[in-house]
């Protein structure tokens, strides 16, 4: 492993968090650019990222938004 | 006293957000009876702190902090507290490097895509489940919400440093687990030089 692939893969995440400097981030892009492995691993991880998000979603079970709703209007009516 | 008519206004904004707090109240609670209860009081919270909440700042974040505070004070009490779980620390690419090069079950298809199209919900859910919980929070909000490192840091009340930590940690250990998942079916070639 080259030294620009082990600098670029410490910085994995802080890339694709986009969380890095404009100057960070260009010399990265450009190392992901013309080393395929780094590019393929860098890849991988965005698409398992996106797998993770979208396989982990909840539906709002039936009557919660109801049931959130009418304890938020008990609240405004004025204690007797 | 708030007027009325901007609380409704608040109501009606904060309930758009009620399927993401719903994901992120059942992965920290494991239980959907819970979960249920952590998200009706996060809006009763929200709703009586309205006054708090700073016009112009970002809401659904306002609204993750006011729900993994409520967690932490009234779900998680009997439990241990969380700094006494550590996680290993993996090395970056674990998966990937497990499965790059490799043929995947079905001719012509790489390892990696394979793995990646046979993921299910119910191993996503179980891999992030069984993260000690500061680590589970910090994916949470940050591979689910997208929430920024900064936003992280102020929803957990914690220094940017410790986000990149428990997140960075945290996602490794997860990929781990759904590696391991892979493997366990078939997905991963048994012959692979590290497996």
């Amino acid at each position: 492993m080259h030294d620009e692939c082990y600098e670029a893969v410490e910085q994995l995440y802080t890339y694709l968090d986009g969380e890095l400097t404009y100057e960070r981030r260009v010399v990265i892009a450009m190392h992901l650019a013309e080393c395929p492995p780094c590019g393929d691993a860098f890849e991988f991880e965005a698409d398992l990222r996106v797998v993770i998000a979208q396989r982990c979603r909840e539906r709002v079970p039936e009557g919660l938004r109801a049931r959130v709703w009418e304890a938020l209007l008990r609240m405004e009516q004025p204690p007797d | 006293m708030i007027p009325v008519a901007d609380q409704a206004t608040f109501a009606d904004q904060a309930m758009e957000h009620m399927g993401s707090l719903y994901t992120a109240a059942l992965r920290m609670t494991h239980n959907p009876s819970d979960a249920e209860d952590l998200v009706q009081e996060t809006y009763l919270k929200a709703y009586r702190g309205f006054g708090g909440f700073q016009e112009g700042t970002n809401l659904k974040a306002w609204l993750y902090r006011i729900l993994t505070n409520t967690f932490i004070n009234t779900y998680r009490s009997k439990k241990r507290r969380p700094e006494e779980t550590e996680l290993d620390d993996l090395e970056n690419l674990y998966m990937y490097k497990r499965l790059a090069g490799s043929e995947g079950a079905t001719a012509g298809r790489s390892a990696e895509d394979e793995v990646l199209d046979h993921i299910t919900e119910s191993e996503v859910k179980e891999a992030i489940e069984a993260l000690p919980e500061q680590f589970r929070m910090a994916v949470l909000l940050g591979d689910v919400e997208g929430f920024s490192y900064k936003e992280i840091a102020e929803i957990l009340d914690i220094p940017i440093g410790t986000v990149m930590s428990r997140l960075h940690r945290g996602r490794r250990a997860l990929q781990k687990r759904l590696y391991e998942f892979g493997r366990q079916r078939g997905l991963v070639p048994e012959g692979s030089p590290h497996a």
